[in-house]
């Protein structure tokens, strides 16, 4: 993140980031500040989500970033889920953007998903 | 300009109509993907892909086989059946070393994962005409790969077959994935086992036809 002083050592920092702020940046800025926010070893928290395209290349980007005792991958949890229900076409019929969903993005080290279902996700963040 | 349009439009279809449709089987590590390539593969041109393993990313590299042609009802389909890493979004080679292997090759294999998986996203956006998205059914289908993956198929208009595999497993559930993905058509079969493979063919031949 741009000027934004770093964490302390013996805290984990979170960056939630607005729609308003993702929706003025390309795909590949996002990534890029999804993945920079990571590596500090923070979570990043979005307003909005990626889009499917955008996903995938974060993934694709992520892969090409991992690095043997350095940066394992991260973990992603959006809610609500888009794959489980069927209400695609009803939202879509409804203008809802289905891109719309809260995503939390963090290390892999450090994140670990301890319980999820459609109204909550419960996470476990470790220190460094 | 009419004329141009009017011929590049029948060189097209002339190759569209002749160049098989590229099929991209996709899902977790360890699902049975390439135990199914394998099988379809042996069954309708007689040799395999690739190895398949128990240990996790045994498939690094996307792998392809070319001209699989299927019959169906008298009727014939030829696909491209292309074989990919599982796709996840952390590796950790740590997990390997508990597979008895020694820390330099554990490094290699996720270092190689992690360029497959990479490698398979990218032919996901740009190089496949459908997709068989394989399942281990006595797993949780609720994973945010999954959720992702699929939402990217669809964002695609990829047709997509969702194969919930392992059903001669004990804790196999089918209705589990099919109420994951309401929105698709959900098939069992055991790739190991053979169990369903004719109704997989029929469907193949429906959907990438
Ligand atoms: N019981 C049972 N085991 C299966 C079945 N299909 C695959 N397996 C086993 O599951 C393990 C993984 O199979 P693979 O085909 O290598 O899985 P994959 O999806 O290609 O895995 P990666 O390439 O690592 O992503 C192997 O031990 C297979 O023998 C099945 O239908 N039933
Ligand atoms: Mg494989």
């Amino acid at each position: 993140m741009p000027e934004v002083k770093k964490a302390d050592d013996d805290g984990v920092q979170i960056d939630l980031i607005s729609g308003e702020r993702m929706e003025s940046m390309t795909s590949m800025e996002k990534i890029r500040m999804i993945l920079d926010g990571v590596h500090e070893g923070n979570i990043v928290i979005l307003e909005e989500g990626l889009s499917p395209d955008e996903e995938s290349r974060l993934i694709e980007v992520t892969m090409t970033e991992i690095s043997p005792d350095e940066f394992n991958g991260i973990e992603i949890e959006t809610y609500p889920q888009s794959g489980s229900t069927d209400s695609g076409l009803l939202n879509r019929l409804m203008g809802n953007d289905e891109t719309k969903k809260l995503t939390v993005i963090g290390p892999a080290n450090q994140i670990k998903t301890l319980h999820k279902d459609e109204t909550l996700i419960s996470a476990l963040v470790s220190r460094k | 300009m009419g004329l141009i349009t009017d011929i590049r439009d029948s060189i097209s279809s002339l190759f569209s109509a002749q160049d098989p449709k590229r099929i991209g089987i996709y899902g977790p590590p360890n699902a049975g993907k390439t135990t199914l390539a394998n099988r379809i593969a042996r069954d309708w041109t007689g040799d395999a892909i690739g190895p398949e393993s128990h240990i996790p990313h045994e498939t690094r590299r996307a792998r392809r086989k070319e001209n699989v042609e299927i019959e169906r009802n008298g009727k014939s389909v030829t696909i491209d059946v292309v074989d990919t890493p599982g796709v996840t979004t952390k590796v950790d080679y740590t997990e390997f070393l508990e597979h008895d292997m020694e820390k330099d090759d554990a490094v290699r294999r996720s270092r190689e994962a992690t360029e497959g998986v990479a490698e398979a996203m990218h032919w996901l956006r740009e190089d496949v005409d459908g997709v068989l998205y394989v399942l281990d059914s006595t797993e949780d289908p609720f994973t945010q790969v999954n959720t992702m993956l699929v939402g990217i198929i669809e964002s695609q208009d990829l047709p997509v077959l969702i194969l919930a595999n392992k059903t001669d497993l004990e804790g196999s559930n089918v209705r589990r994935i099919e109420n994951a993905f309401p929105q698709h058509e959900t098939l069992p079969l055991s790739a190991l086992e053979g169990d369903n493979m004719d109704e997989v063919y029929d469907k193949i031949a429906e959907y990438f036809g």
